[in-house]
């Protein structure tokens, strides 16, 4: 289990440390939002999930795609602008999609694809399927009306559908308590009759034993579940570097999350050989990806307007 | 050389000629040295001033107050103006654009604004079903003297979400003006005109826009509804640039110039209440009309002018009508796609030409150095 824990929790780091490297480059001319340091949740939570439940996500969305085995080629191409993307150069960083492996869509308007995520675990309920859905959202997207409304509609038909919420404390350059009235997340999902619980997103196991048991309850039928999970963005919001200097966190509150750092911890429950093998592994991997990405073409004039529609239309304006 | 009337771009003058001529037409004071501010100064001195002037004035919306201040525009506010009156919101368009409106029924004047255009969407139920009507609704008992500022995305892979120029959205709806000033001069006037104004407002303010600079007098002015401005005056043909695409007109202007073409530019300023007076005299003249928008042209504020115009004029003369905007798919992030989905002053150029000779030149000017659009690096 260690050895594929560390080899997701590295291979997203490095990918996301590289996406970085580049972007001063100019060849990644689209907005990155990275995942560092958040990178156990989509690891524990996805490590609980079946190979054909859903999950639906958010534009800060590379760790929760790789984690559910996304592939890395088509993701780095992706943020290249680059045909051979995931979304052949048309939705960029913020809406990375692999139906293949049950990633449904991120959206970079906060808070929408938690209603998404509930009526795919609709659709699912009523086609007999066994699969459950994830959505996960930020801390932020709970202010919005939609998240109320899909919290208690999930409630309503007992949805099969975990609701994971990744506390990052921030919404932006916004602590959460100077944007809301009540802190617990949990007895606002609990309110609507869906049961939650907090997690430690520097805590890996329990992660996901606590992931496990709730995906457990909704794959039962016991209906929907919240589960936060409390963890800390180490970038800037939307960008490559750190964001110490504009004054509204500070650098030693982010420190202390990365002497927690989930992947040492990791790491250093492998022999070094087996570390090393690994690492060497991932990043070839990822030299592959980014090497891939910068041969890729350009998608054509042609792709302009191709999918706006399933045919291409005869005429769209 | 082609001759420039708008005082309000001195970088858009400096390129003509080095001379700016003042119409007289126009409601700006004359102005050569006058102070210059950049658009997002502007934007921030209007609402200053006004906050100043009016206790009943209040500015909210997502991350106003934070570092970076929704580009700097509302910069030092809460500093000035304390929390109570300068706040950012938690993620709820919906609910604040709705307590935004209850607040102007109790007498306050709010300014909600949003750092993308595509948000408001989250909050068109309040704005279309209440804002719009109340008014009306009520049998003018209560009035809503609301302001929306909402900014359109562009360069840098904005992508599909993050890009939408919707304002001909509420351009459909009675009971809401819109202004989509392109000049720094005209984001003060109309942001000012719109805080004063009885009615809800949406003050549409272009990402784009938001590098130019020129001149914008310190005392506080209005642009008022309902009047547009010609730039450039000429006799060939019209061309309305909304918003940004005003800048890219400019730019067109020159490049049509160049080959002997003679383009009359006009800024609408204000898209709800129109100033179609305006537009239509210029074309009766020219007898060409290309409207450019920072939006699709489906069912968009282009075809509203075009409709307009071809319900006044035609049978009066010879019409040659277009419109340009974005292409009509969702916009792309790649780089090489997302610079077809836009216009821009050499495609602009190629239509307008194409609509004076009236057939396709197959002409598309070679970049000018100083007619290059403005690009930026980075999400914001
Ligand atoms: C409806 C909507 N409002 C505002 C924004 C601008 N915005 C983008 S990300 C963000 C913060 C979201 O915070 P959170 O949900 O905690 O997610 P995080 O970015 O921390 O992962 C905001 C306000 C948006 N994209 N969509
Ligand atoms: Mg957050």
């Amino acid at each position: 289990m260690m050895t594929r824990l560390y080899r997701e929790l590295l291979k997203i780091r490095r990918a996301e440390e590289e996406v970085a490297r580049a972007y001063p480059t100019d060849r990644i001319k689209s907005p990155v939002h990275l995942s560092i340091g958040q990178e156990a949740v989509s690891v524990g939570i996805c490590w609980a999930l079946n190979p054909d439940d859903i999950v639906y996500g958010t534009y800060r969305g590379h760790a929760l795609y790789l984690a559910r085995g996304g592939d890395l080629r088509e993701m780095v191409a992706e943020l290249y602008g680059k045909l051979t993307g995931c979304t052949r150069g048309k939705g960029g960083s913020m809406h990375l999609i692999a139906p293949e492996r049950g990633v449904m869509g991120m959206s970079a308007v906060v808070g929408t694809t938690i209603a998404n995520a509930v009526g795919h675990a609709y659709a699912m309920k009523v086609r007999r399927q066994e699969a459950i859905v994830a959505s996960f959202f930020g801390d932020g997207a709970t202010e919005e009306g939609v998240f109320a409304e899909s919290l208690n509609f999930a409630a309503l038909k007992k949805l099969p559908v975990l609701f994971v919420c990744e506390n990052n404390g921030y919404a932006i350059h916004t602590a959460q308590a100077k944007r809301q009235g009540s802190l617990d997340l949990c007895a606002k999902a609990s309110a609507f009759g869906v049961p939650g619980r907090s997690i430690d997103g520097s805590d890996i196991e329990a992660i996901i034993s606590t992931a496990r048991e709730t995906v457990n309850e909704v794959r039962s039928g016991q209906g929907p579940r919240f589960l936060e999970v409390r963890t800390y963005r180490w970038r800037e919001h939307v960008g490559p570097n750190t964001d110490f200097a504009l004054g509204y966190r500070s650098e030693d509150e982010c420190s202390s999350w990365i002497a927690n750092d989930v992947l040492p911890r990791v790491a250093a429950r492998l022999d070094q050989d087996e570390r090393r093998a690994i690492e060497a592994e991932v990043e070839a991997e990822i030299a592959d990806a980014f090497a891939f990405a910068e041969a890729s073409p350009f998608p054509p004039a042609s792709e302009l307007v191709r999918d706006v529609y399933k045919e291409e239309a005869p005429c769209c304006n | 050389m082609l001759q420039l009337t708008t005082p309000t771009r001195t970088d858009e003058c400096e390129k003509a000629s080095g001379v700016c001529q003042h119409p007289g037409k126009s409601d700006a004071p004359a102005l050569l040295a006058e102070r210059t501010l950049s658009y997002v100064e502007a934007i921030r001195e209007a609402t200053a001033q006004e906050m100043a002037r009016d206790a009943s004035v209040v500015l909210f919306g997502l991350d106003v107050d934070d570092p970076k201040a929704i580009q700097g525009t509302t910069k030092g506010l809460v500093e000035r103006f304390g929390p109570e009156r300068v706040f950012g919101t938690p993620l709820s368009e919906d609910a604040m654009t709705g307590a935004a409106i209850g607040m102007a029924l109790a007498g306050l004047r709010p300014i909600h604004v949003h750092i993308r255009m595509d948000f408001l969407l989250l909050a068109i139920n309040q704005l279309v079903n209440v804002a719009a009507k109340t008014r009306y609704m009520y049998g003018g008992r209560a009035s809503v003297p609301l302001v929306v500022r909402a900014m359109i995305g562009k360069s840098w892979g904005q992508g599909a979400q993050h890009s939408q120029g919707l304002h001909s959205y509420f351009m459909h709806v009675p009971g809401i003006k819109v202004a989509a000033p392109s000049t720094p001069h005209d984001a003060k006037g109309c942001l000012i005109a719109a805080i004063r104004d009885d009615d809800p407002v949406l003050f549409v303010d272009h990402r784009m826009c938001h590098f130019q600079t020129g001149p914008v007098p310190e005392a506080a002015y209005e642009v008022l509804p309902g009047k547009a401005r010609i730039t450039v005056p000429g006799d060939d043909i019209t061309i309305v640039g909304i918003s940004y695409m005003q800048t890219e007109c400019l730019r067109a202007a020159h490049y049509l110039s160049d080959v002997g073409v003679r383009a009359e530019v006009i800024d609408p300023i204000w898209l709800a209440p129109l100033d179609i007076d305006t537009i239509c005299d210029s074309v009766e003249r020219t007898g060409r009309l290309l409207v450019v928008d920072t939006a699709w042209t489906n069912c968009g504020a282009s075809a509203e002018i075009v409709a307009r115009v071809a319900e006044r004029l035609s049978g009066l003369r010879d019409l040659r009508l277009a419109r340009f905007g974005f292409a009509p798919t969702t916009c792309p992030t790649s780089p090489t796609l997302e610079e077809m989905f836009y216009p821009n002053a050499r495609t602009v150029a190629t239509q307008a030409r194409d609509l004076v000779e009236g057939r396709a030149m197959g002409w598309i000017p070679l970049e000018r150095p100083d007619l290059k659009s403005i690009e930026f690096k980075g999400p914001f």
